[in-house]
């Protein structure tokens, strides 16, 4: 079958060079060969070489990149959590703070409290003796101003000694006088 | 049974292509070499005549093609190239570039080289670009399809070929790349089946693939020629929209192929590398 197809090809073989259909022309294969091979090294030294290496740099910049945001994600979560647990740890000191102050001044509350009771108290205590002091004191006054009162109007009634009615009422009058005293 | 066959089918061909134009083979014109430029309503340019030691190397339509699907691919990565130097963000046309680039590298030499992919990515890349750039450039009226002549894929196939051997050699010594195209726990009288058989396959790898990208380029031409062609084997105004619609089908089916036709080609001699160079799976 083959040789048929070529025999049927080789009928075609004009006389313009270009053999029959599948016969190879060593001409046309030359330039291609030589054109092939020329393609082929400025192709890759100018074109190909240039080219893969622009992609993978390509290819590298953009893993570093998403592996850069992938670690920056991280350490932003980090800083992050970090930051929100100061803030607890903060927090949680404030409160403490607050509440010592709190515990210091109630107990600062009782204690002046305390010692102003006791120190009214013993004020007080003090001026009841006081006044109890000067009413002794005054009584004492009184008791010795009444004897002298007394031994003033005695001395009256001796010395009016008449009637002695006229003296009983004086005497109950003077008494009475000093009763209202 | 076969022979007939294929005799009646070389029969029908040659009856066909006779038919089509009064016996002249307009469409074998279109698909082959030539030494002119056809812009046929405007003319043909005709292309000068060299030789080198006795070898004619005249530059033919194919060599034109060529140089400008060459010329293009360099202006144009070279651009890509320079537009990473500026900024490392692609945009534009570097965009679309660097979609196909990071496919050649990551889909097609990762996963079927493996190891040590790095070192034939530049051979792959160079292969698929131009391929891919000689299969569109034929899809442009007035031009012609460099990878449609089998003359230009064998010498691709020869190349990924002498680029697979040389990577398996140099990654596993030259004894050593030898002795690992026998498979491993092979019976000692199979052996010189196997050696055969082995030595068979490393020919016929780049073989398909130079048989393969050639058929695929070449057929689907043929196909939108000889549905053009209809228009006058039938000599009727009638049958043109039909022609032209199938035409535009088959066209834009060979969009897809052309991609195609570079992505196979690229696989697999990346999978063959992969092969020469790990050779134990």
């Amino acid at each position: 079958m083959i040789a048929n197809i070529l025999a049927f090809s080789s009928m075609y073989s004009g006389d313009e060079g270009g053999g029959g259909l599948l016969s190879v022309n060593e001409g046309l294969a030359f330039w291609v060969g030589l054109t092939f091979l020329i393609l082929v090294f400025v192709l890759t030294k100018f074109a190909w070489k240039p080219i893969i290496a622009a992609l993978n740099e390509r290819e590298k910049n953009i893993k570093d990149s998403l592996e850069l945001a992938e670690k920056s994600k991280e350490e932003s979560k980090r800083l992050l959590e970090e930051n929100k647990s100061n803030l607890h740890k903060a927090e949680e000191e404030s409160r403490k703070i607050i509440n010592e102050a709190r515990v210091f001044a109630e107990s600062l509350k009782n204690q002046i409290m305390d010692d102003s009771k006791l120190q009214s108290q013993k004020i007080i205590a003090s001026a009841t003796e006081e006044i109890e002091r000067k009413k002794e004191e005054a009584f004492g006054e009184l008791k010795n101003q009444v004897a002298e009162i007394s031994l003033q109007i005695a001395e009256k009634v001796i010395k009016q000694n008449l009637n002695t009615q006229l003296n009983a009422e004086v005497i109950d009058k003077y008494i009475n006088e000093l009763q209202k005293n | 049974m076969d022979l007939q066959n294929s005799e009646t089918l070389t029969d029908t061909l040659q009856k066909a292509t006779e038919h089509s134009s009064g016996g002249d083979n307009w469409i074998m014109h279109h698909i082959m070499d030539g030494n002119y430029l056809d812009f046929t309503p405007f003319g043909k340019i005709y292309l000068p005549h060299l030789e080198l030691f006795g070898i004619d190397i005249s530059i033919t339509r194919h060599v034109v093609f060529l140089w400008i699907s060459a010329a293009l691919l360099i202006f144009i990565m070279l651009k890509v190239a320079k537009a990473y130097k500026k900024s490392l963000v692609p945009s534009g046309m570097t965009n679309f570039f660097e979609i196909l680039i990071i496919f050649v590298r990551d889909e097609i030499a990762k996963p079927t080289i493996g190891k040590g992919y790095e070192k034939f990515v530049p051979y792959l890349l160079t292969a698929f670009f131009f391929i891919l750039f000689s299969n569109f450039l034929g899809l442009i009226p007035f031009s012609a399809t460099v990878t449609s002549n089998i003359s230009v894929t064998v010498v691709l196939a020869v190349s990924s070929f002498l680029v697979t051997q040389v990577g398996g050699i140099q990654k596993n010594g030259l004894f050593g790349y030898f002795k690992g195209l026998i498979p491993h726990g092979v019976p000692v009288f199979l052996l010189p089946i196997m050696l055969v058989v082995e030595l068979l396959g490393l020919f016929t790898k780049p073989f398909a693939l130079a048989i393969r990208l050639f058929a695929n380029m070449t057929a689907g031409h043929i196909v939108i020629y000889a549905l053009i062609s209809l228009i006058f084997v039938m000599k009727s105004y009638f049958i043109a929209p039909v022609s032209i619609g199938m035409a535009l089908f088959i066209y834009l089916l060979e969009i897809l192929v052309a991609l195609l036709q570079a992505y196979i080609f690229t696989m697999l001699s990346s999978l063959f590398i992969g092969m020469a160079v790990h050779q134990d799976h």
